[in-house]
């Protein structure tokens, strides 16, 4: 890597920790409910949802009516989106005429966006109408992200209180997390992508006369859609375009919240590669931060939570070092490019082709920016792509299927990605306190026998999805796949590794079908909802505990050593429960190409 | 808070070791006054130095002939079903091994899917996984049964001397011990087993209890106080007690015992069943890989259009080597060992949670006697009054002590003997009247023709000399004063309205005690001292003996009262406690050890027995309980580690036809894809077998912070886990080649 690739990395972490560090205490105050400078401004919107929402936010919830608030919350969400997505034909705000989603696939895209995976068995812009864009997957991208962090901080209320079963009020922390966090976070950035070219509006396609009119040869068919072939062989009509469709929409106010809530679900089908969606290099920075805020700064609301900055350091810390070498290979990996096209010499002086792999990468934005969008889409559960990771190299592309292989937890989801971390942790507390000889504990609450079996879950549920889903949809012929082989694999690996956790990204060249429809949606259901309720009556039994105090015989939790621990137990229940898919994937896919 | 007047309770054993100076005999009311007192015996050589060590540790050999050759036998007696399933883990591997079995004789029949002799090899070895795994567990209980076996041979039937009425002349009628039941009142006598447990209502008698403590020195056993309650399988070796029986058969302290000790009630303690929860999720994953990677095998055959479907047979083998089956095997073992450590430390827990609670321990409640402190206080130092020479109160005080059997008493003559030369004097010889310590007079002394010299507390004494018409002088107060700030207690001597001066009586603090106790503070338990003594004196002796803190003037309920804030503050308490009085705190205690010589009061309510009443023994107790923790968390991180290697062996191996290229993940270079599958099965159930010795003595423990601990046992057991099985694959590889054996 050069010196000025190495810089951008580093400038852009640099800068994120400037940001999610006051950010990351300002979310504290909201969810301790303490007075804010926004609360004077947005105090009487917040009365008011509770007085129309008849919520008396004084009331508190145990875990079971949390759960159940956000259950209900999010399946009454879920059906209207459905609808919407159903009728958007007869609804207004479809200038371009969109007609109804199909059932399977809008059953596929509700639960997708309110799972906060943003899976796309779709393109946007041919797809939903205005409405559907605005007032469904918008709005949920708001909602989904709420909830997340609402979860998360029931759980870190439950590590943090003593002797009681009340974790905190779902409707209270929901408001707050969107009124003060999620809407002023987004409303800035709406307006700093307005101010660089991205599109709000309720206008229809606009057709563009082209400079230079392109044209292709189209095969004929009949009516039935049968190619008509002469002596043989397929009949083709010669097609000139002079027009090109321009799609519009309001996209600067969804674009925002996709980049800050980790939803990542485009406006456009090409998402953030689209000039629209990303029209700078100063948004691709922008959007590049906005991916790993939030989740990021939720470390710090972590440490000031429990009234200790170290702890959140230590988590944020193990989830940098999860990243770091991931990037590096993804980076290094796109950088040296295939060996096989390396070896090819053009022209008459030998030059190589030797600038790395840029299929299917935007030229704006290249290798790094391509590469670490990819990286930290997967280590963060946004989802959203800048380049096609399909095209990327056999490793390079391995990465952000690893990335999300690992749980979503390396930064991972607004709220999500915390608590399967936190699982983790307590997983690595576990194993560790015994070996220390003590019965486990973490922030002064014993770890036993119930977090565990909570623990459990949340650890074995995502890679259950995984390759159960993945095993179906080969065993049914693996169709869909736009290449043979160990790549297509790859392509269906990921495809189900990306819904079961919630990430949303695509490999891309996977085409949808009814039962990967139904079954991802299944997956993403089971991948959110399933991990979300463990953590709950994770964090209600905590709570119901006594706090043991810190003596030289605790293990301390946020020293170097243990965040070695933690990384360890994350990357070995990783790598023991996908090393045999990805050596079938990825990674015979590289040896084949190495050895070639 | 009891006073603890009897020197022998505490350190009874130590004490005793070798030569047993009868101290404890002395306490008995029969035997009082009737002795001659020897002044300069007191004290053994070993109390002298007080040193504070762990001794009568009995430790068994590991592999015990007789031992090992039963536990084969069990190993193999115990493959049927209903005792596999309650091991999960274990479970799958015993199925496994069965559907290969089924394999292999498919292949017999000639439609097997792969060659007989490879699917017959892999099979065997899942076999010797599974037995192993059960080897380890019978080891395990083999020796906690020969323990048991030494205490039921204690335990026949005798006859029984049942009597009417707690009297021993009353009428006797002769019944098995079987059938005497809670209330009973019987007769024993020189001679007699003692056929119940029971509470001695009359009489004292000298009591053998080796059969169950080991110890060969008899104990006093007493009506009244603390030390009346008895043993059954126990023998009386002279006089006789009337007992009141305290248990139905079945039900008695050595039944207990017994059960404990084979296992029989063992129940899965809280961290083994959060850690079943952890392995048993690991299984399933491991599970849901090996299953679907079928189906990817299938794929990815008719993609590359090259090579078979991976077998079954190899994928049984994936799934038992990746399953966590070392620690799964050596699950139980561990557990039943833990117990059985306690046991050789000569403490029966009557429940595995309360070993693991051992470990979890993080406040100590010491008593002050005979725990920090040797039983009694010794004379340390005379002050003498002005103008007063200090020879002439060290013969004023021995004199006054040479009839005073108490152990300060003593003390005093010893004290005076080796600093001035005073021999001891006969008081007969003397001709001197003793005068005795009254509640009224609040002093003691002798009076030798007109000489009447008193010793007593400073309030008492000042009384005398001023009824007297004497002046008691300003120097003998301030000397007073300066000795109870430092924790002393002072005696006043006066002759006559003469007051002589102070002698300084002092707590000795045993020897190697601080170490102790830095130990513990370096493990992160707080040592609470318990004492009667004013805060004064408390505070100067928890200084010097550096506890971290003290309650004074104690109280049964004080003592309460601290254990259930401390609980309630997140804490686990554990005690040493020995009278009936301590019953209430050591109920509430978490880890509670009963001393065996204490009553049957204070045994009921703890949830240990040490067997040596050494109150000291709490530190091994939470040792213990620590190191069953740790060797469950080492050989887990262990088990898991070992996966990573098992891994570069079988999927190359497993894939090789279908991906030559994956051959390049085969960097330990092993021979073939049957050679690679074969070896690391044979690792995966050998190395149960190698770390049976760990598991059953268990990792090794030093006090040392957590985080110390942590990295250590990451880099033995975790790092180490990762290597070992590169090694060991490999090893067996090449074994296998130069056999010819693939």
């Amino acid at each position: 890597m050069t010196s000025n690739q190495w810089l951008q990395i580093i400038a852009y972490f640099v800068v994120l920790l400037a940001l999610a560090i006051p950010l990351g205490i300002y979310m504290g105050k909201v969810y301790e409910n303490k007075p804010l400078f926004l609360s004077k401004l947005f105090g009487w919107l917040e009365k008011l949802i509770y007085k129309l929402g008849g919520i008396h936010p004084e009331k508190e919830m145990d875990w079971k009516g949390y759960a159940l608030s956000m259950l209900l919350f999010n399946i009454v969400g879920g059906l209207i989106l459905y609808a919407m997505e159903r009728f958007q034909a007869s609804l207004p705000l479809n200038p371009a005429g969109q007609s109804a989603v199909p059932p399977d696939l809008a059953f596929n895209t509700a639960i997708s966006f309110i799972t906060n995976t943003n899976w796309q068995f779709y393109g946007g812009e041919s797809t939903m109408s205005y409405l559907t864009q605005m007032a469904g997957l918008a709005v949920h991208n708001f909602l989904c992200a709420a909830s997340g962090m609402a979860t998360l901080v029931a759980l870190i209320r439950g590590i943090v209180r003593k002797e009681t079963k009340f974790l905190g009020n779902f409707w209270v922390d929901m408001t707050r997390g969107t009124l003060y966090i999620l809407l002023p976070l987004s409303l800035i950035f709406t307006m700093i992508l307005i101010q660089q070219g991205t599109p709000q509006t309720f206008g229809n396609t606009v057709n563009a006369s082209l400079v230079q009119p392109t044209s292709y040869d189209q095969p004929v068919t009949t009516a039935a859609g049968v190619p008509v072939t002469v002596d043989g062989k397929p009949q083709m009509t010669h097609v000139v375009v002079t027009e090109q469709p321009i799609s519009l929409g309001p996209v600067a106010s969804q674009e925002a919240i996709k980049m800050l809530g980790t939803n990542g679900g485009g406006y456009f089908n090409v998402n953030s590669a689209h000039p629209y969606e990303n029209p700078t290099p100063f948004i691709d920075f922008l959007e590049l931060l906005a991916i790993l805020l939030i989740p990021a700064a939720l470390c710090f609301t972590f440490g000031s939570m429990v009234k200790d900055h170290r702890q959140g350091w230590a988590i944020l810390a193990a989830m940098f070092l999860l990243l770091a070498p991931m990037l590096y290979i993804c980076v290094q990996q796109e950088q040296a490019g295939n060996p096989l096209l390396n070896k090819l010499t053009m022209g008459t002086h030998g030059e190589t082709l030797a600038d790395g792999n840029m299929e299917g990468k935007e030229v704006r934005f290249g290798i790094v920016n391509s590469s670490l969008w990819a990286s930290i889409t997967t280590a963060a559960s946004n989802g959203s792509v800048n380049a096609m990771h399909d095209s990327f190299t056999p490793l390079g592309g391995m990465v952000p299927m690893w990335m999300i292989m690992l749980g979503e937890v390396s930064f991972g989801g607004v709220g999500s990605g915390l608590y399967g971390m936190l699982a983790f942790v307590i997983l690595a507390v576990f194993v560790a306190g015994l070996m220390v000889g003590r019965t486990p504990e973490y922030l002064g609450k014993k770890i036993q026998t119930y977090e565990m079996k909570m623990a459990s879950i949340m650890i074995l549920i995502p890679p259950l999805l995984v390759l159960v889903c993945t095993a179906v949809a080969v065993a049914t012929g693996g169709n869909g796949t736009n290449n043979p082989g160990a790549h297509g694999f790859s392509e269906l690996l990921y495809a189900f590794d990306s819904m079961s956790n919630n990430n949303g990204s695509a490999f891309a060249g996977l085409s949808a079908t009814t039962l990967y429809n139904l079954m991802g949606g299944a997956a993403m259901w089971f991948g959110r909802f399933w991990l979300a309720i463990p953590v709950l009556a994770m964090a209600g039994s905590l709570a119901k505990k006594k706090a043991v105090p810190e003596s030289a015989g605790t293990l301390p939790t946020h020293t170097v050593l243990f965040v070695v621990m933690l990384i360890s137990t994350v990357v070995i229940v990783g790598a023991l429960t996908f090393f045999p898919a990805l050596a079938l994937g990825p990674i015979v896919e590289h040896l084949k190409m190495v050895r070639m | 808070m009891r006073k603890k007047s009897n020197s022998g309770r505490g350190i009874k054993n130590r004490a005793g070791r070798g030569k047993k100076k009868g101290n404890s005999t002395k306490t008995g009311s029969s035997t009082m006054g009737t002795v001659k007192p020897k002044v300069d015996v007191r004290v053994s050589p070993e109390q002298k130095r007080g040193e504070v060590k762990m001794e009568n540790i009995k430790t068994r050999k590991l592999f015990e002939g007789k031992i090992t050759r039963k536990a084969i036998v069990e190993a193999f007696k115990k493959l049927s079903p209903r005792h596999m399933i309650k091991n999960p883990v274990m479970f799958t591997v015993y199925v496994g091994s069965i559907l290969t079995t089924g394999l292999w004789l498919q292949a017999l029949s000639g439609q097997g899917e792969s060659q007989p002799g490879f699917i017959f090899a892999v099979s065997l070895w899942l076999w010797f996984t599974v037995l192993f795994a059960n080897f380890a567990e019978a080891m395990a209980e083999g020796r906690g049964k020969a323990q048991a076996d030494t205490l039921r041979k204690s335990r026949q039937e005798v006859k029984a001397k049942k009597l009417a009425k707690a009297d021993k002349d009353s009428k006797q009628s002769e019944v098995l011990s079987g059938d005497l039941r809670k209330g009973d009142l019987v007769l024993v006598e020189a001679g007699d087993f003692v056929p119940a447990d029971g509470e001695a209502v009359v009489g004292v008698a000298m009591v053998d209890e080796s059969a169950i403590t080991g110890e060969s020195a008899p104990v006093v056993r007493e009506s009244g106080g603390d030390r009346s309650a008895v043993t059954g399988g126990t023998k009386v070796i002279s006089d006789w007690l009337v007992i009141k029986v305290s248990s139905d058969p079945g039900e008695s302290f050595l039944d207990r015992m017994i059960s404990m000790v084979e296992g029989a009630k063992r129940q899965k303690t809280p961290n083994e069943i959060a850690l079943n929860i952890l392995l048993a999720a690991l299984t399933i994953v491991f599970l849901i890989v090996c299953a679907t990677l079928l189906p990817y095998s299938i794929y990815s055959v008719a993609a590359s259009g090259a090579g078979s479907v991976v077998t079954v047979t190899v994928l049984v083998a994936l799934f038992v080597c990746l399953a966590p089956t070392t620690i799964g095997g050596l699950l139980s073992a561990i557990g039943i060992a833990g117990m059985d450590r306690m046991i050789q430390a000569n403490v029966i827990a009557m429940s595995g949670r309360a070993v693991e609670a051992a470990g979890d321990v993080d406040m100590l409640l010491l008593d002050k006697t005979g725990t920090i402190t040797l039983g009694n206080r010794q004379a340390t130092e005379f002050i003498p009054a002005a103008h007063v020479e200090v020879k002439e109160l060290a013969e004023a005080a021995q004199l006054s002590s040479l009839a005073d059997e108490t152990p300060e008493g003593r003390s005093i003559v010893v004290l005076a003997k080796e600093k001035y030369g005073l021999r001891g004097q006969d008081i007969q010889e003397l001709n001197a009247t003793f005068v005795p310590f009254t509640a009224q007079t609040r002093m003691s002394g002798v009076d030798i023709g007109k000489r009447m010299i008193r010793k007593g507390a400073a309030e008492s004494i000042e009384k005398y000399v001023k009824d007297q018409g004497g002046k008691y002088p300003d120097d003998v107060r301030a000397g007073v004063e300066a000795i109870a700030r430092r924790g002393g207690t002072p005696l006043v001597v006066t002759e006559g309205k003469t007051v002589l001066g102070v002698i300084h009586l002092k707590d000795i603090v045993k020897g190697g005690i601080q170490e102790r106790f830095a130990e513990l503070r370096r493990m992160g338990i707080k040592t609470v001292m318990i004492t009667g003594d004013n805060p004064l004196t408390a505070a100067a002796i928890a200084a010097e003996a550096g506890v971290d803190d003290f309650l004074a003037q104690a109280t049964p309920e004080a003592k309460l009262k601290l254990i259930r804030d401390s609980q309630a503050g997140g804490r686990l308490v554990a005690m040493a406690g020995d009278g009936t009085n301590d019953a209430p705190a050591l109920a509430q205690a978490d880890v509670a050890v009963a001393m065996n010589t204490g009553t049957q009061a204070a045994k009921e309510a703890g949830n240990m027995v040490d067997l040596d009443s050494n109150p000291t023994k709490l530190i091994e107790v939470v040792k213990i309980g620590k190191q069953l923790l740790m060797t469950r968390g080492s050989l887990t991180t262990f088990s898991i580690a070992n996966d990573v290697a098992k891994y570069f062996a079988i999927i190359p191996a497993a894939f090789a036809l279908t991906y030559p290229e994956l051959d390049s993940l085969n960097i330990m270079r092993l021979h073939s894809s049957q050679s690679a599958i074969l070896s690391a099965v044979i690792f995966n159930a050998v190395i149960i077998v190698f770390l049976v010795p760990l598991a059953l003595k268990g990792v090794r423990y030093r006090p040392a912070s957590a985080s110390k601990l942590l990295q250590d046992n990451f880099l033995i057991y975790g790092v180490g886990g990762l290597i070992v099985p590169f090694l060991g694959i490999k090893f067996i590889d090449v074994i296998l080649v130069a056999l010819h054996l693939v």
